[in-house]
This record gives C-alpha cells, structure tokens and sequence, in this order.
C-alpha cells in the first residue's frame, strides 16, 4: 500500500463531497457533501503522518477536523432547522437574501 | 491731650458724611423715591459735624486761654492810643506765656500716654527753637505770636513708602482749620436744609424735566433723584473737610481732586440737559488744566524737600524727625528767603534745625515754579483768570449746589490752599497771585454788569470775590484774604440760597428781565438778599462805625473789602510801579455795589415785567426761608469787629510769623506791607472804598431803583461795550479759537493720518488675506477633497462591480470554491515541477 493510493482515495472522497455539495439542492445534503470533504482531508492528513516526517501531528489535525466538522455540523444543523421553520423548506437555492 | 481730642472731634467731623453719602446712596436706591430720610440723614451727619467743629473750636481757643484773641486786644489798644506803633516793643504778658507753659506739658505729657507713634504731635517746640536761632532781637514777638502753640499735626493712616518719602493722611490743626471746619460745617448745614425745600420736586417716581427735550419734543421724564443729591452733597462735604484737615499737600491734591468729581456730578445733577452735561465737562477739564500745573508743584516739592507734610513730624520724646514743608524756607530775620548769592540757591532745612536736611539745596527759580505750580492748581479750582470760564457755566446745577460747591466752599478752596501754603510762597509767586486776584476781580465784575441770568450775576460776583481774596493774599495780606473768604462764604452762600429762593418761587424762571416788583410777593427773600447785597457791597454808615454797637452800621463786606484794599494800598505805597493793584480793586469795589443793588432793584424792586411770572410767584416755605434769615444774621455781622474783631484774630491766630510785621525789600525785591503800614493806611483806604460803594449804589439806584433813567436807551448807545462784555471778554471765543480749533485741526489731521495710511494699511492687509483665503479654499476644494473624494469613489466603484458576484446561491459558491482549488493546483503544478 502507498501513499498514493490513500490520497487516491482521499481525492475520490473530496471530489465526490464537492460534487454533492455543488448539486444538492437540499441543506441537509450539502452538509453531507461537506462531511465528505472534511473526510477526504482527513484521509490525507493521516496518510502523511504514516509516510512522511510528519508523524502524530497530522493525526492530531485530523482529530481537531473531525472535532470542528462535529460543531460546524451541529451549528449548521441549526440553521437548517430555523430555516425550515422560516420557510418550511430547506433548499438552499431559497436562501439568496445574502447575495450582494 | 488737647491735640488728640482736636484731632478725634474734626475725625468724626470730617467722616460722618462719608458714612451719611454711603448709607444715602444705597438706601436711596433701595428705598422708596418719595422720602426724604436721605435729607434729613444728611443734615444730621453735617450738623452733627458742625457741632463737633465748633465744640473743637471752643476746646482750641480754652486751651491756650483765647491768647489769640487777648494777643489782638493788646494790638487794639495799642493802635487805638497810638496810632501807628511799632509795637516790637511791647511783649504781651501773662496769657502767652501760661499757654506755651500748657503747650510744653501738653507735649511733654504726650509719650507716657500714647505710646504709639502716630499721634497728634505738638510741633510748637520746634518752630519755637527754629525762630529762636534765627531771628534773636526779634525774639519777643516770635515768642508772642501765638503760631508756635496752637498748630497741632499728625498722622492718622500711613498710606505708603517710598524710601524716605512717606504718602500718609495727615492732619493739620490751626486756627484757619478750625475757623474753616466751623465755617463749611455751618454753611453746609443751612444749605442741606434749604435744599430739602428747594428739591422738593425731585420727591416723585416721575420727574418732568422741563429744560430737557427728547428727539421727539417731549420733555424727558425720568424718576426723582432727591436721594442722590444728598448723597452727593454729603460726599462733597466729606472732601471739602477733607481738603481742610489735610495734613499734607499730596492729601490737599487727594482731596481737591474729590472735590472736582462732586462739583462735576453736581454741576451735572440735570444730566439729561445739554447743558448741564457740557457745563459739567467743561468745569472738570479746566479743572485739569490747573491741576497739571498742581502735579509739576508737587514733583518739585518731592524731589527737592523730600517730604510733603506741612508740620514737622516729631518723635516720642519730642524731637524733629522730619522737617515739615513749613520749616523747611529758610527766612531771615526780616522775613526774605535766603539765597545764596553764588549759585543762586537756597538752603533746604536750616530753619527747622534739621541736621539731616541742611545739605539739600533748591534753586531758587524752581521755588517760584513750585509755587506757582501750586497756585496753578488754586487758579482753576478758585475760577481765577485765565480759566474762569467754567464757572459761570456750573449755575446749571441746582442753585443749592450753586451755593455751597461754587460760592461758599469749594472755589474758595483755592484761596484756602493759597493761604495755606502761604509760607512755600515767595515774592514772585505772590506778585503773580496778586495780579491774576486783581485781574480776575476786575474783569469778572465787569461782565456782571450786564449779565441778566440772576445766577449768572451772582457767578460772576463769586469770581470777582475770588479775585479779591487772592489779590489780599498776593499784596501780603493773609489774613485779609482768608478774612473775605469766610465773609464772603457767608454772603454769597446767603445770596446763592435767596436766588435759589426767588427760582423755585418763580417756577424755575432765571432771566431777571421777567422779574422785578418781587419784594411784595417775598418780602423775607428780598430782605435776607438785600442783607447780602449790602454785605457783599461793603456799605456801613460813615461816621456811626466804631467799636460796641457801632459795629451795628457795618456789613461784614465793609470790614473784609476794607481789608484787602487797605493791604492793597499799603503794599502800592511801598512798591508804586504796581499801582494797579489798588485802583482795579477800588473800581472793582465800586463796580461790585453797581451791579449787585442792579440785581436787587431789577429782581425785587420797581414793577412787574412779566405778569405771567409775577402773577404765579410765592413766598418759600419755612424750610428755606429759616436758613435764609438764619444766614443773612451772619452774612451781615459776621466780621463785627472788624480788624479787632473775633473772627479775624482767630483767623489770623496761626498766621505765618513773618507777615504781621512784613518784609523789607533787598536788593531790588518788592517789599511786603506789615500790619503797621496797612494800619496807617486803613480809614484813607476805607473811606475810598466806602465812596466807591456808595457811588456804585447811588448809580444802580439811578439807573434801575428810580425809573427815572432809560436803561434801554443807555445800552443801546453803549452798544459795543455791552455787547464785548455781554460775550464776557470773549473768553469763550478766545479760548475756542486758541484751543478747541486747533485741537479739532490736530484732531482732523490725525483722523486724515488714520484715513489715509493706518486705514489704508489695514484694508489691504484686509483684503490680501480675503484673496489668500479664497486661493487656499480653492486648494483645500480642488486637490484635498479631490484627492479624499477620488479614493472613495474608486473604492465605491468597486465594491459596486463586485457585488454582481455575491449571488446568494450556495451551489454557485461551491463551484468558485471548486474553480479556485483547481486553478491553485494548475499554479502549483505549473509553477513546482516536479
């Protein structure tokens, strides 16, 4: 096993998170969409701490990602939540009133 | 002790106006418009005043046992069984000598008693010592004159120090102080009263002031000031008794210059009027004009003598610490200031036996600037020619003030000073008063002939006796000046107050033309002024005049005038070239019966002239009328005696030692007339006064008593005289072209100078800075703002084509997101080769 081979799977994971976020319509799923992303670096991180210098520190990293995906999920699940009672919907094309 | 009870009594005489002017001025202000209780505070601080002075008086004259008047008793019988006596000889006995006795102990007493420094300080023991050493065969009758033990000095207030010069309030306590306080006092008194009745009017929330016009043609209303007079009258009497009890001649300046600030607020009572204001200005500023000249006094005497105080100033134990001004002359025993005849100085100091002085020398030509540098001060206070204008024009104030600021008091401050600085005075100085006295009285009566304002006639009276006054202290008689000063006080305050009188009954008419016939209407105003006008004219019954009841047919105006010109014709007898020194004033002294009986007949006498006037015309209340009758007693027999009489050896009690027995003349100097020569001229004098009285009387009588001459026919063919003296000399045209033109030239020039170069400065320095300032708003407008504004529109700008790319659609921000990460790695891997 290489590393190439982790970080093939690591793209895989973020392209296909990237790609979820960029066709989902629904909150919910771009919040998975971002999960996989956080994931595919994560892949990444403890994949270079296995073969290179790096050692624990990126095991280190990737916990803190896993810890802020946790709060970032918790906060954005929220939203969604007030969102939805707002406007009884959670598709995320609904919600420009931020655009410039 | 004698001393320190003179000193408290006249302290509290002198203050209690002061206290009255402060308690009139506010309470007045606070209270109501319509009492009178400032009238009554103010005649309760004066007559209090006046009861102080004449009680001090009497404990003066107790205290050395009437020696002056006992001293004169002698001097009258002697010259009554001798004739002409050269009375060196004869030394009066008992009562000088008990009295300097008392004198003595009186100063020996002095320092177990009062151990403070500042005390009333008996400066006989120096004088005593100072005419001792100096004159020896004139011993007894240095020692006879009772100047050396009555004087009593000291110092109340040290002011200030600098160095060896001292600026303290003094007093100076003589016979002429006390004679003058009782005299003010008195006067005043009478006149506070009289001014109750006559300023009744004021006792209104709404006074109209018919004399004062607004631009409108309304008369001016304006709430009654019957408050404020009074306070100024107590304020004035305050400063008159200041300038009296001075003790110093900066005091004197102090006070004179008090005097000026009432008579100028009095003068302008009516403020409202024009002519009160201006004659009010008038009055101050030539006032100044002598005053300058009293400043250049009063540096001389500062830099050369070192001191201003009259006394000397006398230790506890007695002895001279500091010369006084009066010690300070060096006169030989026959009365000449010595000079020394090398460098023409004079030795300051020797007299008073100062060892500290006798270095300091003066020359001697700054003497005669000092004095008349001083005398230049006594010159516009007193009204004298050249700067008589003023006072003519002070009669817009009300006729009370009329009475006591310019007549009885405060003009005859200047002869007061003359006579009280009488011992700084030398020969060319006197020679200078004298003329300006004559001068003044001749012409001053002159124009009082044909003035028709019953005011003005009596102005001009004033300044006419005001130039007698002087003319007596100028031709060596001392006492015969302040003699006619206090007489006169008497008099024209008593004709002053019998105008005022004729004024308010006559509802404020002054032209004596609208006159005439008032004796029916107010027989006690037209008997108290015909008192004064006999008075002021001198009469007495030729032949019934003697001692005792004789007195009875003498006006006290016969014994004062009769005094001046008796000096005057002694003195021109001994000094011929100035001749017309006797002649003006025995004219003037007809001219002064002529037009005061003009007065009297035109006013009381004959028949009405205008109905109008006549028809609405009253006797005076009680209020003025008692002061009236109260002062025409004393106008009439004040001087009883004459000559022997009380008033004027108590005058001349303290007079300076050298003037009884006069001043031989030295190398080509005048000589002064003693006692002995003006006695052996007095009944030759006094017979050519009495007929130039009686003339001037018979001819007023022809001309305005009897009808029986056309006085308008008289005038018309005197037409050129009447009018040059109706103009007064033109003295105002005079003064107007030599004076005010040139000013208003100078004042033009300088306006032009201001035009033309500061104006013109200052208006194009003006308008470089406005084009500055316009070029530099330009600057700040274009290239600042500019540049600010630049920045913020290009920051707007942008952010306004930048907004286009915030959608608000999440998907798209992923697909930036996705397009940035891509093209990061294209740089990476473009720029890293691997």
């Amino acid at each position: 096993m290489s590393l190439d081979a982790y970080l093939l799977v690591g793209a895989v994971l973020f392209v296909c998170g990237v790609i979820c976020m960029a066709t989902k319509r629904n909150g919910i799923g771009v919040l998975m969409g971002v999960e996989l992303v956080l994931n595919g670096a994560n892949i990444n991180f403890v994949a270079f701490s296995k073969y290179t210098q790096l050692g624990l520190d990126g095991q280190i990293f990737s916990l803190f990602v896993i810890v802020l995906a946790a709060a970032e999920a918790a906060v954005a699940l929220a939203i969604a939540l007030n969102f939805y009672n707002n406007h009884l919907t959670i598709d995320v094309d609904r919600a420009s009133k931020l655009k410039g | 002790m004698v001393g320190e009870t003179l000193r408290n009594l006249l302290l509290i005489a002198w203050l209690l106006p002061l206290c009255g002017f402060a308690v009139e001025i506010f309470g007045g202000f606070w209270g109501s418009r319509r009492s009178r209780v400032a009238a009554w505070l103010a005649v309760g601080c004066i007559a209090t005043g006046f009861v102080c002075s004449a009680s001090a008086l009497t404990i003066w004259g107790n205290a050395n046992g009437w020696s002056v008047l006992h001293h004169a008793e002698h001097h009258a019988d002697e010259t009554a069984a001798d004739g002409h006596v050269a009375h060196d000889s004869v030394t009066p006995p008992a009562p000088e000598t008990l009295a300097a006795a008392d004198a003595h102990a009186d100063a020996a007493a002095k320092p177990a008693a009062e151990p403070d420094a500042q005390k009333p300080q008996d400066s006989s023991a120096a004088a005593t010592t100072a005419h001792n050493d100096s004159a020896d065969h004139d011993h007894q009758h240095t020692a006879a004159s009772p100047a050396a033990r009555t004087v009593y000095s000291g110092t109340f207030y040290r002011l200030a120090t600098f160095g060896s010069l001292e600026l303290s309030l003094d007093y100076y306590i003589d016979s002429l102080t006390l004679v003058m306080f009782t005299m003010v006092t008195f006067i005043a008194t009478c006149i506070h009263l009289f001014a109750i009745g006559y300023m009744s009017e004021e006792l209104t929330e709404e006074y109209v002031d018919h004399h004062a016009h607004l631009r409108n043609g309304h008369h001016v209303h304006r709430p009654g000031r019957f408050y404020r007079f009074f306070a100024f009258l107590s304020l004035f009497c305050f400063s008159m008794l200041g300038l009296v009890l001075a003790g110093n001649i900066f005091q004197v300046f102090i006070f004179w210059e008090l005097v000026g600030i009432c008579s100028f607020l009095l003068i302008g009572f009516y403020t409202e009027r024009k002519s009160a204001s201006t004659a009010a200005n008038k009055a101050f500023i030539m006032n100044r004009v002598g005053d300058f000249g009293f400043l250049i006094g009063l540096m001389v005497v500062w830099t050369y003598f070192g001191t201003f105080k009259f006394a000397d100033t006398v230790d506890v134990d007695g002895h001279v610490v500091q010369a006084g001004l009066f010690h300070m002359l060096p006169r030989a025993a026959d009365g000449n200031v010595i000079i020394n005849p090398e460098n023409g100085e004079v030795q300051i100091g020797a007299a008073a036996a100062n060892p500290g002085n006798t270095h300091k020398t003066i020359p001697y030509y700054l003497l005669v600037v000092a004095g008349l540098g001083v005398f230049a001060g006594c010159i516009g206070k007193s009204a004298q020619f050249p700067l008589q204008t003023w006072l003519p024009d002070a009669m817009e104030g009300p006729t009370p003030v009329s009475a006591l600021v310019h007549s009885a008091t405060m003009v005859a401050a200047g002869v007061y000073l003359t006579g009280r600085f009488y011992p700084m005075f030398v020969q060319e100085v006197l020679l200078t008063i004298a003329y300006i006295g004559c001068i003044t009285a001749f012409v001053a009566a002159t124009i009082a002939i044909v003035a028709t304002d019953i005011k003005k006639v009596l102005a001009y009276s004033t300044i006419s006796q005001l130039g007698y006054m002087m003319l007596g202290l100028g031709v060596f008689g001392w006492g015969a000046g302040l003699f006619h000063l206090v007489t006169h006080a008497f008099f024209k305050s008593l004709m002053f107050l019998c105008s005022g009188s004729v004024i308010y009954g006559c509802h404020h008419e002054q032209e004596m033309p609208k006159m005439g016939g008032l004796w029916r209407k107010m027989p006690i105003t037209a008997f108290t002024m015909l008192v004064g006008v006999m008075a002021i004219a001198g009469l007495a019954v030729p032949g019934l005049v003697g001692p005792g009841f004789g007195q009875l047919f003498a006006f006290s105006g016969f014994h004062s005038k009769d005094a001046v010109v008796a000096t005057a014709l002694a003195y021109v007898q001994a000094n011929p070239a100035h001749f017309l020194l006797f002649i003006l004033p025995l004219i003037t002294a007809g001219i002064t019966a002529f037009y005061m009986f003009r007065l009297w007949f035109y006013t009381f006498a004959g028949t009405p002239r205008d109905h109008h006037v006549y028809d609405h015309c009253h006797e005076s209340p009680l209020i003025m009328t008692g002061p009236l009758l109260v002062l025409s007693v004393l106008a009439a027999y004040c001087a009883w005696g004459g000559e022997q009489g009380s008033l004027y050896l108590l005058i001349t009690g303290d007079q300076p030692a050298y003037v009884s027995h006069g001043i031989p003349a030295v190398a080509g100097a005048l000589t002064m007339p003693g006692h002995d020569a003006v006695h052996a001229v007095h009944h030759q004098a006094g017979t050519y006064a009495l007929i130039a009285a009686f003339s001037g009387t018979f001819l007023a009588w022809l001309l305005y008593g009897s009808g029986k001459v056309d006085v308008a026919e008289i005038k018309r063919q005197l037409g050129g005289v009447h009018g040059f003296l109706a103009n007064k000399w033109h003295f105002d045209e005079l003064y107007d072209a030599l004076f005010m033109r040139p000013t208003h030239v100078v004042g033009r020039f300088c306006a032009s100078i201001d035009r033309l170069i500061f104006d013109a400065i200052l208006h194009g320095s003006a308008a470089a800075t406005v084009l500055v300032a316009k070029w530099d708003r330009a600057f700040d407008e274009k290239v600042v703002d500019g540049l600010v504004n630049l920045l913020g529109n290009a920051t707007w700008s942008a952010g306004n084509s930048l907004k286009v790319l915030q959608t608000g659609r999440l998907r798209q921000y992923v697909m930036f997101i996705v397009a940035g990460v891509v093209a990061l790695f294209g740089v990476l891997l473009a720029t890293f080769p691997r």
